[in-house]
Formats: structure tokens, C-alpha cells, sequence
């Protein structure tokens, strides 16, 4: 069973309507004990991180999904669920976990595309993600596909090691990291069509092993 | 870099589209999942239902077709129409709904837009703007002025101003609707979506006036739309979703040509 976790962040439904949609066994939850007894966990979020970290406290789940990782139990991270991975956030002012080193910053200002067009904020849309390395979550990925985003903010990891996936917006950024036995993106795999959903796929027959 | 989004609309009239929608191969469904699971097969980025529904009484109908719409399609797609208050708006995103559409509520009453994305997030926020253009005056200096009511009743709200005041309280994206071009086949209105784009920092989708692949080139290229809108020229079959992005791609527009 896959455990996603309930930390009152936004449309955590779409998430397990993709898993369930791909055959397999999920449930949205907050109890620490379905949450222990799960082969995997995915950690959604659509929402501030300032309140996502404060939500995950009150919930004791940072705590238990430090434990799970330990225990090496696969995670995957997706959008909000990756941006509190890492040490600091620029949104709110927020303290995060502290799992990866790095930290979350807003976009630059006038921010401009090649032809010289002005860039939107947020970056809010498809676009093409270059995945690196042989990592089990990211194969059979078909060339120049691309994956939905909408966020404002982008992770800034301070170990090139943990990247496996950049892409472009007025500045280049990790859109991808893998630690372990988890993985973590910025964009939405459950609402980026076919790619999106192999990505999935693949976190879900993942042995948690590093390549 | 960031694809420009091609996204098909749907009017939904109690939980039916409205058309006889037919396809090159000339099949005719009314279903309108089915019909949003045959555009996300084909391509689009995002679909956009429209709920035309004349009684109230009749909204379950529609929240049941976005259960069954999210449970097949895996790319965003939003839910406008009718849309009133935060519970109506609720409703539809926990039905499974991406993004919700405000309009005509939005004008008459602005603060929806604020308790809309303080309770939801702002990138759940769409406001639809339905613009008509009039004379420039005193109070329409823009020469674009706030229309509902399918353009019956004009609002002597500037259109440049509402759509910056609708970033401010909050909205994440606009759709943007010209009344003039609706229905024309003849082009979307270059010049209000080039206005509107380049004055507002979160992103436009141009609708109103699609026949040919071209315009979306011209909208999406001479008028800086982030998206553009389409009904007719795919729900008949005149053409794909594949030609279109084709032609764009030919243009030198950047689209998600893989899926």
C-alpha cells in the first residue's frame, strides 16, 4: 500500500486518482501507524510552504517521514512535497527539514525568454525536463517530453550529486533530485499525461536503491 | 522553455455538451468525458469545461462529470460557469478540478477572487474576463470595457484596470474572452490580448474568434498570450490538435509536441 500524506495541502486527490488510475493501492492519510505499516510514501503538496512546514509539525509527520526515509522506505516528492525537503525556504521565511542541503528562492525579476519576451511568474505550464544519470524512477521517459508546472518558487540544491533533472525558465534550475531512497521533483507527474505517469509508474516498482 | 498551451472548450448544458460534436471520422458523442479523454489523447495541455446549466438545481450533475473527467485525464483541466461563491468553488475542486473560473460573479462581487485564492491558492484562480471594445473615454481609457451577460450589460469597468485589480486580489491566470471576436472565426483580437498580456505579470489565455490554425499563431506570437482557447475548429473536425501545434511548431512558436 502507498501511504500519501494528508498535511492539508491542496489537491492531494489528483495524486491518488493517478495511482489508483495505474492499478495500484493508496490512501490519503495522516495516521502515523498506516503511514509506518506502507511500502511507500508519496509526499504531494500544492500550497505555501511557510504553512505546509507548520502543518507537518502540528501533524507530527516530519519527525515520521525522517524516520521512514531512515527505514528506507521509498518516497517520492512532488512540487511543495520537494521544496520543504531542503533547508530553508524563501516563502514565508521557512525553516524546512532539512533532509537535502540547499534551499527554495523566489524567481528573479524580469526575467526574459530568448527572443526577449518577458517572463510570467509563476512559471505555470509545460515544460521540457533534461534528466541525467540512470536513475530507476526516470527511465523510459521518451525524448523532449515535457511535464506540468505551476510554482513561483524554485529548489536551489547545494550537492550537484542529487541532481537528476534541470530545466529551463529565464535561469536553469534542478527540477529533479534523488537521495537514497528518495526522489523528488518540482513538476506535477500525475498531471503531465503519459511521462508523468510512467514516472509514477516507476517510483511504484522502485526498490528504493541509489543506482 | 515554456510551451504556449493549446486548450479546447467544452460547453456543458446538464452534464451533456451542447453540440453534436463530430469528428473527421465522423462519430457524434455528447459525453462530455469522453470527449475530454479524446483531447487529452490527442494532445491538448489543459481542457476547459464550460457550465452552461440554466437551473441551479442541476449543479450535481455537473460535479459529477468532473469526478469522471478526473478519473480519465491526467493533465490539468478547469471548470467554469455558474461559479458564485467559495463553496461553489470548493465543490469543484474537490470534485477534482485544477483550476476554478470566475467571471461575471468576479465583477459584481471582486472580493471572490481574494477568498478564492486565500482559501485554495491563487494558481486555482482563473478569472474570466468577457470584454467588448467601446470608445475610449474618461472612464474607459483603455478603450476596452467589462461586459456580462454574454455582452448584453455593460459594466463601465476598464478592462486594463479590472484585469490588473483581479492580479492584485489574487487571480492566478486570466482567460481572456473578446465579445467582439466571439463566434467570428475570423482571429482572435490581437491588440486587447497583447494589451492585457503585456500589462499583467501572471499569464493570459486568448479566446474568442479561432478558425485557422494561423490565428493562434498570430494571437499567441503579435498578441504575447501564454494559451489560447479553441471550440469549433476541432470540435467539427476541421482540424486536429496535432495540425494546429504543427503549424505553431512550423512558426517557430515553442509547443508539448510529445505526449
Amino acid at each position: 500500500m502507498i501511504a500519501i500524506l494528508d498535511y492539508r495541502a491542496g489537491n492531494l486527490t489528483s495524486v491518488e486518482r493517478a495511482l489508483r488510475f495505474l492499478g495500484f493501492d493508496c490512501k490519503v492519510t495522516d495516521s502515523h501507524e498506516i503511514i509506518r505499516a506502507s511500502d511507500r510514501i508519496v509526499f504531494p503538496g500544492v500550497g505555501a510552504a511557510g504553512k505546509s512546514m507548520e502543518n507537518l509539525k502540528l501533524l507530527g509527520l516530519d519527525v515520521l517521514l525522517r524516520e521512514r526515509l531512515e527505514a528506507g522506505v521509498p518516497i517520492l516528492g512532488i512540487c511543495v512535497g520537494l521544496q520543504v525537503l531542503f533547508d530553508y525556504s524563501e516563502e514565508n521565511d521557512t525553516r524546512c527539514l532539512g533532509i537535502l542541503p540547499g534551499s527554495v528562492r523566489l524567481f528573479p525579476r524580469d526575467m526574459r525568454s530568448a527572443s526577449g519576451e518577458a517572463l510570467k511568474i509563476p512559471h505555470m505550464g509545460w515544460n521540457e525536463v533534461r534528466f541525467r544519470g540512470s536513475h530507476p524512477v526516470f527511465q523510459d521517459i521518451p525524448p523532449e517530453s515535457e511535464f506540468y508546472f505551476v510554482h513561483s518558487y524554485y529548489p536551489a540544491p547545494t550537492d550537484p550529486t542529487q541532481v537528476v533533472g534541470e530545466v529551463d525558465y529565464g535561469i536553469t534550475f534542478s527540477t529533479a533530485v534523488a537521495h537514497k531512497n528518495l526522489v523528488a521533483m518540482q513538476f506535477h507527474p500525475e498531471k503531465s499525461g503519459p511521462p508523468g505517469l510512467q514516472i509514477l509508474m516507476n517510483f511504484c516498482h522502485w526498490d528504493g536503491k541509489a543506482v | 522553455m515554456l510551451s504556449k498551451r493549446i486548450i479546447p472548450c467544452l460547453d456543458v448544458r446538464d452534464g451533456r455538451t451542447t453540440k453534436g460534436i463530430k469528428f473527421k471520422d465522423n462519430i457524434d458523442i455528447g459525453d462530455p468525458v469522453d470527449m475530454g479523454r479524446f483531447y487529452y489523447e490527442q494532445g491538448a495541455d489543459e481542457i476547459v469545461f464550460y457550465d452552461i446549466t440554466a437551473s441551479s438545481d442541476k449543479r450535481p450533475i455537473m460535479l459529477d462529470v468532473v469526478r469522471r473527467v478526473a478519473e480519465t485525464i491526467f493533465i490539468p483541466f478547469s471548470v467554469g460557469g455558474g461559479i458564485r461563491t467559495v463553496a461553489d468553488m470548493r465543490d469543484v475542486l474537490l470534485a477534482g478540478a485544477e483550476k476554478v473560473s470566475v467571471n461575471s460573479a468576479a465583477v459584481l462581487n471582486p472580493d471572490i477572487i481574494r477568498q478564492g485564492a486565500e482559501a485554495f491558492g491563487s494558481q486555482c484562480v482563473v478569472l474570466g474576463m468577457d470584454v467588448k471594445r467601446v470608445p475610449v473615454s474618461e472612464k474607459i481609457p483603455s478603450g476596452y470595457e467589462m461586459v456580462i451577460n454574454g455582452g448584453r450589460t455593460y459594466m463601465g469597468i476598464d478592462a486594463l484596470w479590472w484585469a490588473l485589480e483581479a492580479e492584485r486580489l489574487g487571480a492566478g491566470e486570466i482567460c481572456l474572452n473578446s465579445i467582439d471576436a466571439d463566434g467570428t472565426k475570423t482571429g482572435y483580437e490581437i491588440e486587447l490580448t497583447r494589451l492585457i498580456s503585456t500589462n499583467v505579470s501572471i499569464p493570459v489565455i486568448a479566446s474568442g474568434g479561432a478558425g485557422e490554425p494561423v490565428h493562434l499563431a498570430d494571437v499567441l506570437d503579435e498578441g504575447r498570450a501564454d494559451a489560447a482557447l479553441i471550440a469549433s475548429m476541432v470540435h467539427y473536425g476541421t482540424y486536429t490538435i496535432r495540425e494546429i501545434k504543427q503549424l505553431l511548431m512550423d512558426r517557430g512558436i515553442k509547443v508539448r509536441k510529445t505526449w
